[in-house]
């Protein structure tokens, strides 16, 4: 049933139709209201047994998660930012172990300077911990995949991490669907937990792994998120199935099939970008847009079939590799290895700032143009007036530093 | 006449025969279920290694069997479990170094969820996974008052990376970043970190500190605390042969030496406040406990530091008065 609510409600409700065990967590902006909200539903009686903690930091909100899964409990958490680089040491564990967590990440940008709004540098920052990352392009979706990453994630034994634009989504107050719980009861079967931590059936749980057989134990694990790639398809179409309704999956190809010009990102850009898509389209530019909703495991195949026809790509990230480019466009690059597509590596949207139709219009026209660098990483909203004063005088400084310390 | 008063003073030490069976504690009890079994690879002498096998063991024995561990980063992890092998006959499992207490406060909550309320949680970590990377998480534990018994292995360095000095390294001793070289006189005078006191400040139901000199009252404490529910702490004095340069037979006389010198209190504490302490019978002078161990060796050369040695013994009295670990003295 379509309701009026705020996005990170919605998730709320979803994860508690999950039936989760243990919901450990640490507040940081944007992802409080999501464990807010499920804080007064564990208080309600609304989510069964499950228990409810606020713990002292998102290491010890990690760290939780990994206890509870290892006695056999569905596990989730939120985060945000600063607080997925808090837990990072605790990540590729939960992964290491195969404990399926399933965590939301409000994307948020990564200080200093300290920024609360909205980027994708905590999500990329991220991207090798062995978890699976599915990017939102709407509350819908988010609500969506949460379902999805609990089967995925339980079925593979592997942490899965849904990435929900903070603020642009998590307070977004719109109308959702909120799956009903016969719906997820029937998607959702009860967790089966890989091993386990139980008096009847001792094991060892994290050993100590030498030269011997850990380069074995790392390709296995490499090998089950490519096996991602099928079952991340197959619990969208199981999905469809049962909700009738069609997220998640490893693209979002929008009016892709003829495009000469497609614009691929992340997250919730992808709505501003189909409307512009469909206004070029009306002024006879064949513009197309590509969202990536799987970003671990990277869809190559997915990918290269999606713009192996256009002429001309842009990846619009909204992160940051200092000193390289950018996570996507390397990725997208590297697919389209081989092809005549020329791929073009755009930042904009960093912490919070808006990225406008008018921005992915310009874009996508100046890239049509051919006035797009095809080797250079672009700062599509950059005031370059004042990053120009800066670095002159930073320069400036520099030198006479040089000359008086000579 | 002075009523006898008999104690345990070694598992094998023939004296012990005087004592009442139920009085003592001994490695070839019919009832252990040597929860870390023969075959691990610590070092011999190893105090952390007694200790752990008498701690599960009675904790096994008091849940009858029904409990699971966690375990941080540290000697016993690494010397327990290399791949493919393991000494646990328990439930176990290891994460991180920093975050036993919050895994084990996890396994709890899932246990309580799921209604399976008749098995146990205990944690086991190092001095260095519990007083010092260890402490946010295990100060989060005892906050919340989660039910997981976290005992803390205590050989007061990082032995398992190569005797790195810990928040609990005593002052002046030569740890492999406190080398006693230039004006330095190995580890500096902090003002300590005494990880029982700080559990005490979080309220918790029980706290106790033991030593591998006295396994009956390690056994005893362990029991008490595997009846009670809630955080519990217990801190356990572990002698490192190889980090404090002991011989490795003399490890349950070294950790004996650190109690009835006082430096080390042994004492029991429920919600807060001390309710019990293990006496001194025969206070020995800090310099007996010191000389036995060449990481204080510095201080007994030639000049040697006299002055080190008298603020230490200072330390010890300060302990003993502020314990009352002197035998007929009142608290």
């Amino acid at each position: 049933m379509l309701r009026q609510v705020e996005g990170s409600r919605a998730i709320a409700e979803t994860v508690a139709r999950c039936r989760p065990d243990v919901v450990a967590a640490y507040p940081i902006s944007p992802q409080t209201h999501i464990v807010e909200g499920l804080s007064d539903l564990v208080a309600e009686g609304r989510v069964g047994g499950c228990q409810f903690m606020m713990v002292e930091s998102e290491f010890g909100a990690m760290s939780a998660c990994i206890g509870a899964s290892a006695a056999g409990g569905r596990t989730y958490t939120a985060t945000s930012s600063q607080g997925v680089l808090f837990m990072a040491e605790a990540l590729p564990n939960a992964s290491g172990l195969r404990l399926p967590v399933v965590m939301t990440l409000a994307n948020r940008a990564l200080g200093a300077p300290i920024n609360i709004w909205n980027d994708h540098s905590d999500a990329m920052s991220q991207r090798d911990a062995g978890w699976l990352q599915l990017f939102a392009s709407s509350n819908q979706e988010a609500v969506d995949l949460h379902v999805q990453a609990f089967l995925i994630a339980e079925r593979l034994h592997v942490p899965v991490m849904v990435c929900v634009d903070g603020f642009v989504l998590t307070h977004a107050m719109e109308a959702i669907d909120v799956p009903e719980q016969e719906q997820v009861d029937a998607l959702l079967p009860p967790f089966r937990p890989l091993h386990m931590l139980d008096p009847d059936d001792p094991v060892t749980i994290g050993a100590m792994v030498g030269p011997e057989a850990f380069t074995e134990v790392k390709y296995l694990e490499a090998r089950r998120q490519l096996r991602a790639l099928d079952v991340v398809q197959e619990v969208a179409d199981r999905f469809y199935d049962v909700v009738g309704r069609a997220s998640g999956g490893l693209t979002a190809p929008y009016r892709v099939e003829d495009a000469d010009v497609v614009l691929v990102g992340l997250g919730s850009l992808l709505g501003t970008a189909a409307d512009v898509v469909d206004e070029l389209r009306d002024e006879g530019l064949a513009a197309g847009a590509l969202g990536v909703t799987c970003f671990r495991p990277w869809p190559t195949d997915e990918i290269r079939a999606a713009l192996g026809g256009a002429s001309r790509v842009v990846v619009l990230n909204r992160a940051i590799s200092v000193g390289a480019g950018s996570v996507l466009g390397a990725e997208v690059r590297l697919s389209m290895a081989g092809t005549p597509v020329i791929v073009h590596d755009v930042v904009a949207g960093l912490g919070g700032r808006p990225v406008t139709r008018d921005l992915v219009r310009r874009l996508l026209t100046d890239a049509a143009e051919g006035e797009l660098s095809d080797h250079e990483l672009t700062f599509a909203d950059l005031d370059e007036g004042l990053a120009a004063r800066q670095l002159s005088a930073e320069l400036e400084a520099e030198l006479e530093h040089e000359e008086t310390s000579r | 006449m002075t009523e006898l008063k008999l104690y345990q003073v070694g598992t094998f030490a023939a004296g012990n025969r005087l004592l009442d069976r139920t009085e003592r504690t001994e490695q070839s009890d019919a009832w252990r279920t040597n929860s870390i079994t023969s075959g691990h690879r610590a070092c011999r002498g190893c105090g952390e290694a007694l200790a752990a096998r008498v701690v599960l063991d009675a904790a096994m024995h008091a849940t009858e069997g029904r409990m699971v561990t966690v375990n941080a980063t540290g000697c016993l992890e690494v010397f327990s479990t290399p791949y493919p092998e393991s000494a646990w006959r328990v439930p176990w499992l290891h994460s991180l170094f920093g975050n036993a207490a919050a895994v084990a406060s996890g396994v709890a909550a899932t246990l309580r969820a799921q209604g399976r309320d008749d098995v146990r949680v205990v944690a086991q970590a190092g001095d260095g996974g519990t007083v010092d990377i260890g402490i946010g998480c295990l100060s989060g534990m005892f906050e919340r008052n989660d039910d997981v018994f976290f005992i803390c292995y205590d050989n007061q360095g990082y032995m398992n990376t190569g005797v790195q000095r810990s928040g609990a390294t005593p002052a002046a001793a030569n740890t492999s970043t406190t080398r006693p070289v230039g004006s330095r006189v190995g580890n500096a005078f902090g003002t300590g970190k005494s990880l029982p006191v700080i559990a005490m400040a979080h309220g918790i139901p029980y706290v106790a500190t033991a030593t591998v000199a006295d396994l009956h009252d390690l056994e005893r404490k362990v029991t008490t605390a595997m009846q009670m529910h809630g955080s519990r702490y217990l801190h356990v004095l572990v002698p490192c042969p190889v980090g404090w340069g002991t011989d490795s037979a003399d490890t349950v006389r070294v950790a004996r030496l650190a109690a009835e010198s006082g430096f080390y209190p042994v004492f029991e504490a429920h919600d807060g406040e001390v309710t019990d302490v293990r006496r001194i019978r025969r206070q020995v002078p800090v310099e007996e406990y010191l000389r036995l161990q060449t990481r204080f060796a510095h201080l007994f050369g030639d000049p040697g530091h006299p002055d080190v040695v008298e603020r230490l013994q200072g330390q010890a009295d300060r302990s003993i008065a502020h314990f009352g670990l002197l035998e007929g003295e009142a608290r």
